[in-house]
C-alpha cells in the first residue's frame, strides 16, 4: 500500500518505523568514501531506481570532491603547516566545507523526494561514514505491523 | 533554578580512552609515558635555552636560539596535536546496522550444522584489482573498512591505523599520522640540534677559556645531560623517522608491516600505493584534514529511559566498559532518541548513536540468535 505523506513533520508524526535499509560503502576504488549504487530489493516498492541511484551517485561526487587530494589540498595542507595548524581555529577545512554542502543536499532531498515516499535517509556521517541508512516508514494507520526494532523517530521525544 | 550541565556525547562513548576539557581532548587511558615524553622534551630544551643560548646568543648568532625556540614550539604543537586528537575512531555499529549485518553474514553462511565451528566472517572485496579481505569486528560489530585495525589498548577500530604509541598516549591513526609524522621529524631535527651546540659550547668554551666572563659551574653539567639524553634521542627517533618516511614513499602502515600484509612472493601487492614516491607521499602528507565523525561535543537528548544515540564521531570516550550491552539495547522497545537528519545539525556535529546507557556495573548477556558466533571467540587485537 502505497503511502503519501506531504512532508517530514507528517512523517515524524503520522508515521511508524518499519525497516530500515543500509547501503554500504563500495571499496573498489580504494579507501576513498564511496557507496555502492545498488539498488537494495527492500525499497522496490517504495522508490525508482533512478531516483535513489541519482542521490547515491551525487554523494559519491561530493565526497569524492572533499578528498580530492590536488592543489587545493596541498595549499591548505602547507598553510596549515606553516600555522601550527592553528589556522584550522579560524577557517573551515575544505573537507567540513562539503560536508555541509552534503548535508543540506540530504535534507533537500529529504524533503522533495524521500519523505513523500515515506523514507528518510540519515546522513552518513552520523554513522561513522561507514553507511547510508534509509528509515522506512509505514503510515500508523494502515500498516498493523510495526517491526520490533522500534526505532521511532525523534520528534516527539 | 538549577541548571543541570547538559550530559555531552563523549560521555557516553564506548571504549577506553579519557577525555578532558569536556570532550576536546581524547587520549588513551595509560598517558604516564606520555608525561615522561613531555618531560624529557621539555626539560632539555630548557636546560639548554638556560644555560647554552646565553651564550651561543652573545658569540655566535642569536639567530641560534630563535631558531631552536621556533623549533621547540613545533615540536610541542606536533606533540600535542598528535597526543590529543582522534586518530580515525570508527563509531559501533548501532543494533540495527549490527543486526542487518549479523542477517546478512547468516544469509551467506547458510545452515551450519550444530557443533560445527562457524566459518569465520571474512568479506571478500576487490580493490584496484587485488582482492582484500576485510575482517569482522565482534567488539565493534562492524566489518573493518580496509586498513582499519582495532586496538586493543584503546578498544577502538581504528581507520588506517599505524600503531598505538604510548610515547604519544594515543592510537596514531588516519586522522593523526601526519602530525606524528611531523613530530617525530621535528623532534629528531631539534635533537640533532641541541647535539650539535652543545658540542659546539663546549669547543668554543675550551678555545675561549682566556676570556673573562662568569664561570657557571652548573652549566658543564647541564652540558653532559643534555648531551646524553640527545644522544639517546637521537638514535631512537632518528630511526623511527627513518623508517616512517620508508613507509610513507610505499604507501603502508606500521601494521601492515609488521604483519607483512603485502610482502612475500603469494601475498597481494599493495593495492593503495601509486608505485610512485612523490604521489605516496602526497596522499599520505598533504591529503585533505579528515574530520572526526565521532561528535564527542554534541549533546545527548535528555531520556533517561531509553539508550541515547552517541554520535559516531571519533571522540570516544570510553566510560562503558562494555560494548556488548550496545546489542542488548535493540531489543529495548522505544529508541526516542534518534535525530532524523532534519534535526541534525549540518557538518560533523550532527549524529546520534545510541549509548550504552545500560548500568555500568552489570554485563547483560548479549541476545545471540541461533546461529550467532560467540563474539568471544575471534578479537582482533592489534597493537
Amino acid at each position: 500500500m502505497a503511502t503519501e505523506f506531504h512532508n517530514l513533520q507528517e512523517l515524524r508524526h503520522s508515521a511508524s518505523l518499519a525497516n530500515k535499509v543500509f547501503i554500504q560503502r563500495d571499496y573498489t576504488d580504494g579507501t576513498v568514501c564511496k557507496f555502492q549504487t545498488k539498488f537494495p530489493s527492500e525499497l522496490d516498492s517504495r522508490i525508482e531506481r533512478t531516483l535513489f541511484e541519482d542521490t547515491v551517485k551525487t554523494l559519491n561526487n561530493y565526497y569524492a570532491e572533499a578528498e580530492k587530494i590536488g592543489g587545493q589540498s596541498y595549499l591548505e595542507g602547507c598553510l596549515a603547516c606553516l600555522t601550527v595548524y592553528l589556522i584550522f581555529l579560524c577557517i573551515e577545512t575544505r573537507y567540513e566545507k562539503v560536508l555541509k554542502k552534503i548535508s543540506r543536499y540530504i535534507q533537500e532531498q529529504n524533503e522533495k523526494v524521500y519523505a513523500p515516499r515515506g523514507l528518510l535517509i540519515t546522513d552518513p556521517i552520523e554513522r561513522g561514514m561507514r553507511v547510508i541508512e534509509i528509515s522506512v516508514y509505514e503510515d500508523r494507520g494502515s500498516s498493523g505491523s510495526s517491526s520490533g526494532s522500534s526505532t521511532t523517530s525523534s520528534s516527539g521525544r | 533554578m538549577i541548571i543541570r550541565k547538559p550530559t555531552r556525547k563523549w560521555e557516553k562513548l564506548p571504549g577506553k580512552n579519557t577525555f578532558c576539557c569536556d570532550g576536546r581532548v581524547m587520549m588513551a587511558r595509560q598517558k604516564g609515558v606520555f608525561y615522561l615524553t613531555l618531560f624529557l622534551i621539555v626539560g632539555t630544551c630548557s636546560l639548554f635555552f638556560a644555560f647554552e643560548c646565553p651564550y651561543l646568543a652573545v658569540h655566535l648568532s642569536p639567530a641560534i636560539p630563535v631558531f631552536a625556540v621556533l623549533l621547540f614550539i613545533f615540536v610541542m604543537a606536533m606533540l600535542l596535536r598528535t597526543s590529543f586528537s582522534d586518530p580515525g575512531v570508527l563509531p559501533r555499529a548501532l543494533p540495527e546496522e549490527a543486526n542487518f549485518i549479523e542477517m546478512e553474514i547468516e544469509a551467506a553462511n547458510g545452515n551450519v550444522l550444530a557443533g560445527q565451528r562457524p566459518p569465520p566472517r571474512i568479506k571478500n572485496v576487490q580493490i584496484n584489482n587485488q582482492i582484500v579481505k576485510l575482517k569482522y569486528c565482534y567488539t565493534c560489530k562492524i566489518f573493518r573498512p580496509p586498513r582499519a585495525s582495532h586496538c586493543s589498548i584503546c578498544d577502538n577500530c581504528v581507520d588506517r591505523f599505524d600503531h598505538h604509541c604510548p610515547w604519544v598516549g594515543n592510537c596514531v591513526g588516519k586522522r593523526n599520522y601526519r602530525y606524528f609524522y611531523l613530530f617525530t621529524l621535528s623532534l629528531s631535527l631539534l635533537t640533532i640540534y641541541i647535539f650539535a651546540f652543545n658540542i659546539v659550547h663546549v669547543v668554543l668554551r675550551e678555545y675561549r677559556s682566556k676570556k673573562m666572563f662568569h664561570v657557571d659551574s652548573l652549566t658543564p653539567h647541564c652540558t653532559v645531560l643534555e648531551v646524553l639524553v640527545c644522544f639517546f634521542t637521537i638514535w631512537s627517533v632518528v630511526g623511527l623517522t627513518g623508517f616512517h618516511t620508508y613507509l610513507i614513499s610505499l604507501n603502508q602502515t606500521t601494521n601492515e608491516d609488521i604483519k607483512g600484509s603485502w610482502s612475500g612472493k603469494n601475498r597481494v601487492q599493495n593495492p593503495y600505493s601509486h608505485k610512485n614516491i612523490i604521489k605516496n607521499c602526497c596522499e599520505v602528507l598533504c591529503s585533505p584534514t579528515f574530520p572526526s565523525v565521532l561528535d564527542r561535543r554534541g549533546v545527548m537528548l535528555e531520556d533517561s529511559s531509553s539508550p541515547t544515540h552517541s554520535d559516531a564521531s571519533a571522540a570516544s570516550t570510553h566510560k562503558s566498559s562494555n560494548p556488548v550491552s550496545q546489542t542488548t539495547k535493540s531489543s529495548a522497545p522505544l529508541i526516542p532518541n534518534e535525530h532524523t537528519p532534519d534535526e541534525a545539525k549540518p557538518g560533523i556535529g550532527a549524529g546520534t548513536q545510541k549509548s550504552t546507557s545500560s548500568p555500568k556495573g552489570e554485563k547483560p548477556p548479549s541476545p545471540t540468535s541461533p546461529n550467532a558466533v560467540a563474539p568471544a571467540v575471534i578479537k582482533e587485537s592489534t597493537h
